[in-house]
């Protein structure tokens, strides 16, 4: 039931503006597929261009390996959940849930059924007769969920859906749309600017800024191998370095700059930019002495305990910030504010990485 | 009114509920009231007002049941009272005038909330504006002239060669009302455009393109999201253009043929002609009385609420 989709060098303009700059991706059937990227970087575009309400100025969108264009929203085999769910506030839910299927001539009783069955999977029962007014935020989502099910769609496109939710729904709501999307083996194409989300629900993720797609890898690869620093910094912290590069044997380099010099990995096609050091704030270990390598002095400005790790945040020279996390087992013991110490990183968890991929 | 009290002080509350009880006393119900008293007293030489004659009676309302003529509906003769005859057809044809503003109305206030670029909305709402600062009068007398004989309207057509004899637009073509219907219409389009444009604006545009995303053809996205979002502008447009058209005066006098009476100007007739003004104001309550039931019974059978309208 499910289908792939494929973006073939899609470009979208609004004017002389470019809002999506040449999209290859490949999504697989039955694929939990999330498009993360800060606001306005086009990631709705794409989706309206996936949905048909848009017509890409270049390039072919596939939906099942059948090319798109030309086809309106209502004859493709997608359904749109709306970021503000957009139901029908004048229908009983169970209606709005069998819209999709009144438009396609089912009689009243199978929809009313149908309509029954699809409240019971989103774990909503008995809600057939209530209206939209009268459920909450998290209830609504299930609604939106079900309405867009009831087509029995082979795509499912997610527009930010919960982001409009408190913290506790939210996280419910992942586990749930995960479940969701297990069952019934749809693939999904989800939308978010929270790279949390992006990382714990999807088997893969394409992060974007200023309409380019920056990189599509499995979440951890994103989070540990990203391939630029846009996307080192969109999906966590970072401890960043700048300086001049010599290349090393192995994958490896060196970089010589105001804070000393560093030993980092390289990617191949990366030699000959110009990069910055990348290394996670977790990867930054603290000691009173200074490491063979990768080792940089800093006075300690701030220790905030959060629960499982401890913050420590301090200052290098020429008032470079620099972020540490020590974990909270008991063992290691954090430093206090004003003292003088180490900051350290193995050199195969750091990254030399250049800026994002812009337009020239 | 403790509200109003707290916000405006005492004395500016004071000016505003006597200035709304003077509106509606002495603008409103003082004046309809002593016409529903005089229906109800005979015509009389004023030496004789006041006087044993100036009784009670209901003979001003009985006086719409005289004078039975033939004429046929629809191509059934029937024979009925000339005055209820006349008045039938001003509410048949005024319901026909608010369904053609409506059909007129809809797909424009549509383009214009949903579909037209919102840069060039308000010269767009200018343009239709624009023929509202000509009086009626003048458009009246402008439709007269387009509608006549040897006026413009037959030209084109003739000089198109969709007919090779000149219409007589104002004796009617389909019924003798075609011309006043047309001309209603055209003044009153833009009472049933705007309100059903201001309660299109506010339908989220998402709903109409997630019906569409759903399968929906653009018929059902209108018939189940669009109209029923709508329904109060629609019936507040509805109830206007048929009260104006129903107690449209002008327009009928300007461009009606002789065989097309429209009720207000049966009324006008006793007031002006007969002088007769107990008889007149015994028309005028029937009038309104049956016009606001056939809006009660309308709003019913569309199932509007009153407090609908009044959004
Ligand atoms: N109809 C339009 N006309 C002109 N520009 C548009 C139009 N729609 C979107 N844009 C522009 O395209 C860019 C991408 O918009 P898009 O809605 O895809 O962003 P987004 O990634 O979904 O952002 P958000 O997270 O805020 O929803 C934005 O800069 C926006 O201003
Ligand atoms: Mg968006």
């Amino acid at each position: 039931m499910s289908a792939g989709i494929d973006l073939e060098n899609v470009c979208c303009d609004f004017g002389t503006f470019r809002a999506v700059d040449n999209a290859n991706v490949s999504i697989k059937p039955g694929e939990f597929f999330s498009f993360l990227g800060p606001s306005g970087c086009g990631k709705t575009t794409i989706l309206r261009m996936v949905s048909g309400f848009i017509e890409p100025t270049q390039g072919a969108i596939k939906i099942g390996g059948k090319d798109m264009r030309g086809s309106r929203p209502n004859q493709r085999p997608t359904a749109l959940i709306f970021q503000n769910l957009a139901l029908f506030p004048l229908m009983p839910i169970w209606e709005n849930i069998s819209f999709g299927l009144e438009v396609r001539g089912v009689d009243k009783a199978t929809r009313r059924k149908k309509a029954e069955d699809l409240l019971k999977l989103v774990d909503l029962p008995g809600a057939a007769d209530k209206m939209v007014s009268q459920l909450s935020g998290g209830q609504k989502q299930r609604v939106a969920i079900a309405r867009a099910l009831a087509v029995e769609p082979s795509v499912m496109l997610l527009d930010e859906p919960l982001s409009a939710l408190d913290l506790k729904l939210r996280q419910h709501m992942r586990a749930e749309l995960r479940a969701i999307q297990k069952r019934t083996g749809v693939t999904f194409i989800y939308i978010t600017h929270d790279q949390g989300e992006a990382l714990a629900m999807s088997d893969r993720v394409g992060v974007m800024s200023q309409g380019r797609i920056q990189q599509i890898a499995a979440p951890r690869d994103i989070y540990d191998n990203p391939v630029n620093g846009f996307v080192a910094s969109f999906v966590g912290e970072n401890n960043i370095f700048e300086g001049d590069i010599s290349p090393v044997a192995d994958g490896m380099a060196s970089l010589s700059g105001p804070h000393g010099n560093f030993r980092a990995r390289i990617l191949p096609d990366a030699q000959g930019k110009a990069l910055k050091l990348y290394v996670r704030p977790e990867h930054t270990k603290l000691s009173k002495t200074a490491a063979a390598e990768n080792s940089v002095e800093m006075e300690v400005t701030e220790v905030a305990f959060e629960g499982a790790f401890i913050s420590v945040h301090g200052l290098a020279s020429g008032g470079k910030r620099i972020q540490a996390e020590v974990k909270n087992d008991g063992v290691t013991q954090a430093p206090a504010v004003g003292e003088k110490v180490f900051a350290t990183f193995d050199a195969a968890r750091a990254l030399l990485l250049p800026d994002a991929n812009v337009r020239g | 009114m403790e509200d109003l009290i707290r916000r405006y002080g005492t004395g500016l509350t004071a000016v505003f509920c006597l200035l709304v009880a003077f509106w509606i006393l002495v603008l409103v119900i003082l004046p309809n009231f002593a016409m529903f008293e005089q229906s109800f007293r005979p015509y009389l030489p004023v030496v004789d007002i006041g006087g044993p004659k100036d009784v009670f009676t209901m003979g001003n309302y009985e006086k719409i049941l005289a004078n039975p003529v033939e004429t046929s509906w629809f191509g059934i003769p029937i024979t009925i009272p000339i005055h209820i005859s006349t008045f039938v057809d001003t509410v048949f044809f005024s319901a026909l005038v608010t369904l053609m503003t409506l059909i007129l109305a809809y797909p424009l206030a549509y383009f214009l909330a949903k579909v037209a670029n919102p840069r060039s909305i308000p010269t767009l709402l200018l343009l239709l504006f624009i023929p509202m600062w000509v009086s009626e009068a003048l458009r009246a007398f402008a439709w007269y002239i387009i509608l006549t004989f040897n006026g413009p309207l037959n030209a084109l057509l003739k000089a198109l060669g969709i007919i090779d004899q000149g219409v007589r637009w104002q004796n009617g073509v389909v019924t003798s009302y075609d011309a006043i219907v047309i001309v209603l219409t055209y003044c009153y389009v833009l009472f049933m455009l705007f309100p059903i444009y201001t309660a299109i604006t506010s339908l989220d545009t998402n709903q109409i393109e997630a019906a569409e995303d759903l399968g929906s053809p653009w018929w059902r996205t209108h018939w189940r999201v669009v109209i029923p979002h709508a329904k109060p502008g629609i019936a507040s447009g509805c109830v206007m253009v048929f009260m104006l058209s129903a107690g449209s005066l002008l327009v009928p006098t300007v461009v009606g043929s002789t065989k097309a009476n429209w009720f207000p100007q049966t009324i006008y007739t006793w007031f002006n002609d007969a002088l007769d003004w107990n008889t007149g104001a015994a028309y005028s309550m029937i009038f309104l009385l049956v016009c606001i039931l056939f809006v009660i019974v309308m709003m019913r059978v569309f199932k509007v609420k009153l407090s609908d309208i009044a959004k």
